[in-house]
């Protein structure tokens, strides 16, 4: 059984339907990527897994457990953490204030110093800029914390949206080294994300969104190698 | 010219002052900074506070501790009846609805204590010893209440900065979706600061009822004034409602000795339009 499951999902904004009968699925420690142009409902499927947004029709399945129509701040509670478009921070708050936000859940509280260790050992800017507002930090080390924050709430899967949304090709490159590094502690990721070439060589499997309907899924090396993908968003 | 020492004197007494309405304040602007919505109403609740406080020391002769005490249950129950019978259903529509809700129920206190307890004033007398400092006198009365004003804000900053519940209030205010992503519900947390709101207003209406009579108009006392406080300050900064408490009360205190009490509040008025115009996001804004 996968760990999370949708089937037939169908979601929108008022009269605007984004997302239609959307059926995919992630495996336990497994990387998979949605990636698709600008407007194709990525964001939206994230938003919806994690209870931000609720669904039109379909159902989606965590670990057994419906999560269909459930709020977020109970999404998360099954171990579901989302990174958010935009991060999404708590600009006024401290470093270490976030931190200790992503582990506001009871479970994730009692073990907070130890998950607290483990975050400045993959990201150890952090630490050196606990006392530091968030909103003063570079983009780069936003995303580091908006990463760290959600680990912070120890989850079983992360959704991550355009974590390289921003930033500067440099920064890409060793923001993808780190998603790889969060990879190899065993986490599961769900990441969405226009920078195809990049995101194809960190992930297992990808599915392809247009329009809001899935178009094509695969093996993530085989994927690269079609064509049609090659010359839309790879740019080979 | 007026003798020095009944200035020095007037400015001890605007600080004195300045610490209940600072307790108003922050309590009023906690409210706004975190759910977004203006308590038309705040300074009737701590009215409702300070009758209950008179009935339970004055009428039936409870210590005036325990008077304390209950105000303070009684004001976090009072908030939180607030939020989730007005505040809740309200949430989601235009603000000038809201404004109206909380303004109306402004105008229910009022005739219904007026209708429960007639417009009598009544008030809780202490008789607690002044003292004298290089000839300035402090009256008890005032300074136990600014002191205990000054502990219950140094107790809010530590719950609002130490704690997981506190600092999450302070993170719904900048983010509320996110913190929702947090695993926080967020109705929860605005249940919360209702009722820290109350408490506040509850400690209020026990520090007040012993320096002013009350009856049902005391909102209209102290109502705007608050309101204009968290203005000034900035609507939902802390800081700057607990900076600008202090100069109102100064105004208010060294303008009522050097010409009358309506003068200083006249005074008080045009300073806080004068800075609505100067510094429109409150005086501690960046520019721009």
């Amino acid at each position: 059984m996968s760990l999370l499951a949708l089937a037939g999902v169908t979601a929108g904004y008022g009269a605007f339907t984004a997302l239609w009968d959307v059926a995919l699925r992630v495996e336990r420690g497994e990387a998979v990527a949605v990636v698709g142009p600008n407007g194709s409902g990525k964001t939206t499927l994230l938003r919806v897994i994690s209870g931000m947004l609720p669904v039109r029709g379909g159902t989606l399945t965590f670990d057994g457990a419906a999560l269909t129509g459930r709020p977020a701040h109970e999404v998360v509670a099954h171990g579901i953490a989302h990174v958010p478009e935009g991060r999404r921070l708590f600009p006024n708050l401290t470093v270490a204030d976030n931190l200790k936000m992503g582990a506001y859940l009871p479970r994730a509280r009692t073990r907070y110093r130890e998950t607290l260790e483990r975050v400045f050992g993959l990201f150890p800017v952090l630490a050196e800029r606990q006392l530091q507002r968030a909103g003063s930090l570079s983009g780069g080390e936003q995303q580091m914390l908006a990463l760290g924050r959600a680990l912070m709430s120890r989850p079983r899967l992360i959704l991550l949206d355009e974590p390289s949304m921003g930033l500067a090709p440099v920064m890409v490159l060793r923001l993808f080294d780190l998603i790889r590094r969060v990879r190899e502690e065993g986490y599961t990721i769900l990441v969405v994300e226009q920078n195809v070439r990049q995101v194809l060589k960190l992930v297992d499997r990808a599915y392809l969104l247009e329009v809001g309907r899935i178009k094509m899924e695969g093996r993530a090396a085989e994927l690269a190698e079609q064509d049609f993908v090659r010359k839309a968003y790879v740019g080979l | 010219m007026i003798d020095p020492i009944f200035l020095a004197e007037a400015a001890v007494n605007g600080i004195l002052l300045g610490g209940i309405l600072a307790l108003l304040a922050l309590g009023l602007n906690l409210i706004f900074g975190v759910i977004d919505i203006v308590w038309i109403a705040y300074v009737d609740l701590v009215m409702l506070c300070m009758y209950l406080v008179y009935f339970l020391v004055q009428v039936y002769g409870w210590p005036v501790w325990a008077g304390g005490l209950a105000s303070l249950a009684f004001g976090a129950l009072l908030g939180v009846a607030v939020h989730l019978l007005i505040i809740s259903p309200i949430l989601g529509s235009a603000p000038v609805n809201q404004l109206l809700a909380t303004g109306g129920l402004l105008f229910f206190l009022q005739s219904f204590a007026t209708f429960l307890w007639t417009t009598d004033h009544r008030s809780v007398r202490l008789s607690l010893p002044s003292f004298e400092v290089a000839g300035i006198f402090l009256p008890l009365t005032r300074v136990i209440p600014f002191a205990i004003s000054i502990l219950a804000l140094i107790a809010l900053y530590v719950f609002l900065t130490r704690t997981f519940v506190g600092t999450a209030i302070r993170a719904v205010s900048q983010d509320r979706e996110a913190m929702s992503l947090m695993g926080a519900n967020p109705q929860w947390i605005y249940v919360v600061t209702s009722a820290v709101g109350g408490l506040m207003a509850g400690l209020a209406g026990t520090l007040l009822i012993f320096q002013y009579s009350v009856h049902p108009f005391f909102g209209g006392q102290f109502g705007p004034l608050t309101f204009m406080i968290c203005v000034l300050g900035g609507l939902g900064n802390m800081v700057g409602a607990f900076v600008a408490s202090f100069i109102m009360s100064e105004i208010i205190s060294i303008a009522g000795v050097v010409w009358s009490t309506e003068m200083g509040y006249v005074i008080a008025f045009v300073v806080f339009i004068v800075m609505i115009f100067a510094r429109p996001g409150g005086i501690l804004a960046r520019r721009g």
